[in-house]
């Protein structure tokens, strides 16, 4: 099958490959790219665990072609630390209220907070539990999914207050 | 000296982080940032994909394959048949229920999406469309999806390769289709019970066909080195041990030249303990190509042909006093286990520990049986998350208390507190023959009915049923009530093993000259936190801070032989083999401390984390000094180092408990369920790490939510399985799933080391009967028995519509 040119940022780089025109993105980002944060947990965009971000939007990349993400940015579970190690609050969160268990949703829920929180800075808990309603978690009942949302956004409102005092 | 020489005690324990703390995890570095590895993550050079080509069928004779336009597409590799398996004599594969299953089919298929040919290729794109490619000829013959039509007179014989054979792996089959009988306990003695009895209920109790259905579906890698005669197998495996006693057994590589690899899991609840087509056929390609091959197998392979759950249809009986007091049981199981018997259990046992099924209560005398037959649907039999068979046991339990509670028009809670079996009377001897070690039912129950104030809610309950029946209100409120004794930790090698393997566990300890150790079971973390866990029961033990300790499991070249992790096993076995190693490694240290300070080891007291000389408490070595000494200065004629092992063959199972309350809202118009409130109560014995505790009572919960909601892999009349993806299969978000009240008590187990018992199945045994006791109690003023799970709001409806509630 003819193959072609695709070019994309990812995580802050840009990056490029040669892809089938129906290479999946969560494969050209996991085989071509390495970045096996993102997981396989359907193929039908049902659980979410390939989640990343992609121009500003959550997107479950086992449903877009690497074709349709030309020339866009996009933020993968492995971008999210700061590059000297810092863990982003979110990541934070998650650890501190035991918001995992297998880790297999992890990061897929980790990049759907991320935009929820940009699109939602102060969610109530029912606007988080809607919010992660596109990614499935088998383990924890998503009881501390929430906490771990509400750390986050309680850290990150923090941040930008002190920022802007 | 250390500033550890001028911490407080206090500080000094906080700094061991052992046993009852809420240590954070050590997992969950790798895994928020992207790093952790799970099967389909690793990469090996040169490898190749394999795919399945399945039955559209559930049943028929394969006529013919043809693979030539699937072998002409450009980078295919091969396609295995059932032609190509059989010289090998691996077209079949041995059970752990003692059947046989056929890795691809030979002559006919038995359910559909069985395996048929195997399809390898460059990438998983091509083996997908060479898939397509292949053609496979049909003669169809007719299914059988009932399980009560399996053993009619007459009936087609699924089974042909064991046709007319009249010994099972079990006993005597008195069918083509059966697969055996079990028997247990004192029929005599039962049916006596139930004629003399003043009351009696008997209710059929289905508990439904579910699928545990990990986020992360089965995969495996193999990499067969042909120079070295070598076998790498990655594989999702929660018991890589048995995985590598399977494989040589099946292959006839040596096992020390197989290396089975489990690294991390995406969550398990027992769909990774069994062995599948693919994990052989991926062996077979690589043994055949030279080259390693993987296998990932999508969500509705994985729904629809790797390991179901339950399917049990429970006929029980109870016998019971006008007041109350139950006199007896009786249930017969009609099991479906699918094409081929390939239950998860403990090789004795086919039924599981389904004869768990007498509950918290003392039941005199009690009879079970259970025939376990063959259908044109897939094989399985898990244990989803819960010990063997345990979940529908407390399931039929718990349900006919309820059914035994209306018909005596008695509290539910009532009749199981004058039912209990007493603080006084364990270690209790069940009718059915389990020796319970320990437990508490009636504080529990107490504080749960205190805590929710159940009378209150019985109070409200009565008005609501007024309003509604005044026409004032259209929401039904149900309460339900359970209370489950479970059984895990298999298992002592007397009656249990998994193909001649006794059910034992280990962990092996090696402590450094620096006071760092690294600690290796034999069982296998799908999420439950092994690698923090492990250590706090070996912290407390040794003295040497958690955070120092590491732990690995998964690697059968490193880790000691265990049985892997299942059953709620890993803290009752593998837990024990820790907390003894620890142990051991304290006995030499002790010797090693009185050598250092020249006392007798008779003068030594432990104090966390090191030797004091009593009366002298300003002598002392810790443990940091002693592990330096086991390099360098020891007493005269010990070997240096301070290394142990423990392989731990448990005296008894455990048996943890619990007290649990949903209540639920119902509308009468939709039938939707509305769970209002949800109180448990586990008492898991000694608790390790409350935080990892409630984690896992919240995620069981969520699963036995969905089961009683909304989880059913059923099947059409021609076999056709119905809603094998996530857009039909119920898997709870966040939206759906309740909050979760946690509670406790703590009653240890007499035998186990430490006195924990297990805990992250108990919600799920405990969950589901307390979610369909709700919905079903919201319907009982109205003469309502039972209802068939899962409660959907169609479901549900149906019986609103049949009551002449609905509008």
């Amino acid at each position: 099958m003819s193959k072609q040119q695709v070019k994309m940022t990812v995580n802050g780089t840009e990056v490029s490959g040669e892809v089938e025109g129906r290479t999946l993105l969560i494969h050209f980002l996991r085989e071509n790219l390495g970045l096996t944060g993102p997981h396989i947990g359907c193929e039908t965009s049902h659980c979410g665990a390939c989640t990343v971000d992609l121009d500003g939007r959550s997107v479950k990349s086992c449903t877009l072609f690497a074709v349709q993400a030309q020339d866009s940015d996009i933020t993968t579970v492995e971008g999210m630390a700061a590059a000297d190690g810092t863990l982003h609050a979110i990541q934070e969160g998650f650890m501190q209220e035991h918001g995992l268990q297998c880790g297999f949703c992890t990061p897929g829920m980790i990049m759907r907070t991320h935009r929820l929180l940009q699109e939602n800075p102060d969610p109530t808990d029912e606007e988080i539990r809607w919010g992660i309603s596109g990614n499935l978690c088998r383990c924890t009942g998503y009881q501390n999914i929430v906490k771990a949302v509400r750390y986050a956004a309680k850290k990150l409102n923090e941040t930008t207050r002190e920022a802007a005092e | 000296m250390s500033d550890a020489a001028t911490m407080t005690l206090e500080e000094r324990e906080a700094t061991l982080g052992g046993v009852g703390t809420a240590r954070k995890r050590k997992e969950d570095v790798r895994f928020i940032q992207g790093a952790g590895n799970y099967v389909d993550d690793v990469k090996l050079p040169g490898m190749v994909f394999g795919d399945f080509v399945r039955s559209p069928y559930a049943h028929a004779r394969i006529k013919s394959i043809n693979a030539e336009a699937a072998l002409a597409v450009p980078g295919v590799k091969a396609v295995l048949t059932a032609a190509d398996l059989k010289p090998l004599n691996l077209h079949y594969m041995p059970t752990l229920a003692g059947d046989v299953q056929a890795v691809l089919a030979e002559e006919k298929v038995l359910f559909q999406n069985q395996e048929v040919a195997f399809v390898i290729a460059e990438d998983r794109y091509i083996a997908s469309d060479a898939a397509e490619l292949v053609e496979v000829d049909y003669e169809e013959l007719p299914p059988i999806v009932d399980a009560f039509k399996a053993m009619d007179e007459g009936a087609i014989c699924l089974r042909e390769d064991i046709q007319g054979k009249t010994e099972g792996a079990h006993g005597a089959r008195k069918h083509d289709n059966h697969i055996f009988t079990w028997e247990i306990g004192d029929q005599e003695g039962a049916d006596k019970a139930l004629k003399d009895a003043e009351v009696t209920v008997k209710e059929l109790v289905t508990y439904q066909r579910v699928h545990p259905s990990p986020l992360e579906t089965c995969a495996s890698i193999a990499s067969m080195d042909k120079i070295k005669g070598e076998l790498t197998l990655y594989g999702t495996f929660q018991a890589p041990h048995v995985v590598r006693t399977v494989a040589s057994l099946l292959s006839g590589i040596p096992e020390h030249k197989i290396r089975v690899i489990a690294p991390d899991i995406g969550g398990g609840f027992g769909n990774k303990v069994g062995v599948y087509p693919g994990y052989v056929c991926s062996i077979v390609a690589s043994i055949v190509l030279g080259v390693p091959v993987k296998w990932v197998e999508d969500r509705i392979e994985n729904l629809s042909s790797t390991a179901f759950a339950r399917d049990y249809h429970m006929t029980g009986e109870l016998a019971a006093t006008k007041d109350g007091k139950i006199t007896g049981l009786k249930c017969h199981v009609l099991a479906d286990h699918g094409a081929f018997d390939a239950c998860a259990d403990p090789t004795k046992w086919p039924a599981g520990f389904f004869n768990i099924c007498t509950g918290s209560y003392d039941i005199p005398v009690a009879h079970v049986s259970v025939d376990g037959v063959y259908t044109n649907k897939a094989p399985g039999g898990v244990a989803y998350r819960c010990s063997f068979r345990v979940t529908e046991a407390a399931y039929m339990i718990e349900r006919m208390m309820d059914v035994l509670a209306q018909k005596l028009e008695m509290d539910p809670a009532e009749l199981r507190l004058k039912n209990f079996v007493q603080p006084a009377q364990f270690p209790y001897n069940s009718a059915l023959g389990w020796e319970y070690d320990s437990g508490d039912y009636p504080t529990a129950m107490n504080q749960m009915m205190q805590a929710v104030d159940y009378a209150g809610l019985r109070r409200e309950q009565a008005e609501q049923r007024e309003k509604v029946a005044r026409g004032e209100s259209r929401t039904l409120m149900g309460i339900g009530v359970s209370f489950f004794t479970e059984i895990v930790g298999a298992g002592p090698s007397r009656n249990c093993d998994i193909l001649g393997v006794a059910m034992f566990d280990s962990c092996e300890i090696r402590v450094h000259p620096t006071g760092s150790a690294i600690a290796r079971l034999g069982t296998k973390s799908q999420g439950q936190a092994h690698e923090t866990t492990y250590a706090q029961i070996l912290a407390t033990e040794i003295g040497i801070p958690s955070e120092d300790i590491g732990i690995e499991e998964g690697d059968t070249d490193t880790a000691p032989y265990g049985l892997g992790t299942y059953g709620s096993r890993s803290t009752p076995v593998a837990g024990a083999a820790a907390a003894r190693v620890g142990r051991k490694i304290r006995a030499k240290a002790q010797k090693i401390a009185a050598h250092l300070l020249e006392v007798a080891e008779g003068d030594l007291e432990w104090e966390i984390d090191r030797f004091k000389v009593k009366g002298l408490p300003e002598k002392e070595a810790t443990m940091k000094e002693i592990a330096w000494a086991a390099y360098n200065n020891l007493p005269e004629g010990m070997e240096p180092g301070l290394e142990a092992v423990d392989y731990y063959d448990p005296p008894n199972m455990t048996y943890p408990f619990g007290a649990y309350l949903c209540v639920a809202d119902i509308d009468v118009d939709t039938g939707e369920t509305s769970i209002r409130r949800f109180y448990a109560l586990d008492d898991c014995g000694t608790r390790i790490n409350p935080m990892v505790i409630e984690g896992q009572v919240h995620g069981g919960l969520t699963e036995a939510f969905g089961i009683a909601m909304g989880q059913e892999i059923a099947y059409d009349e021609l076999g056709n399985v119905q809603g094998a993806s996530l857009m039909d299969y119920f898997l709870p978000t966040a939206v759906e799933t309740p909050v979760w009240e946690t509670d406790f008590t703590v009653t240890p187990s007499p035998h186990h080391p430490i006195g924990a018992k297990g805990v992250g199945e108990s919600p799920n045994v405990g969950g589901v009967p307390a979610f369909s006791n709700a919905v079903i109690d919201a319907f009982s003023h109205l003469g309502v028995k039972h209802m068939p799970m899962p409660h959907t709001a169609w479901r549900v409806w149906q019986q609103c519509h049949e009551l002449g509630l609905t509008k």
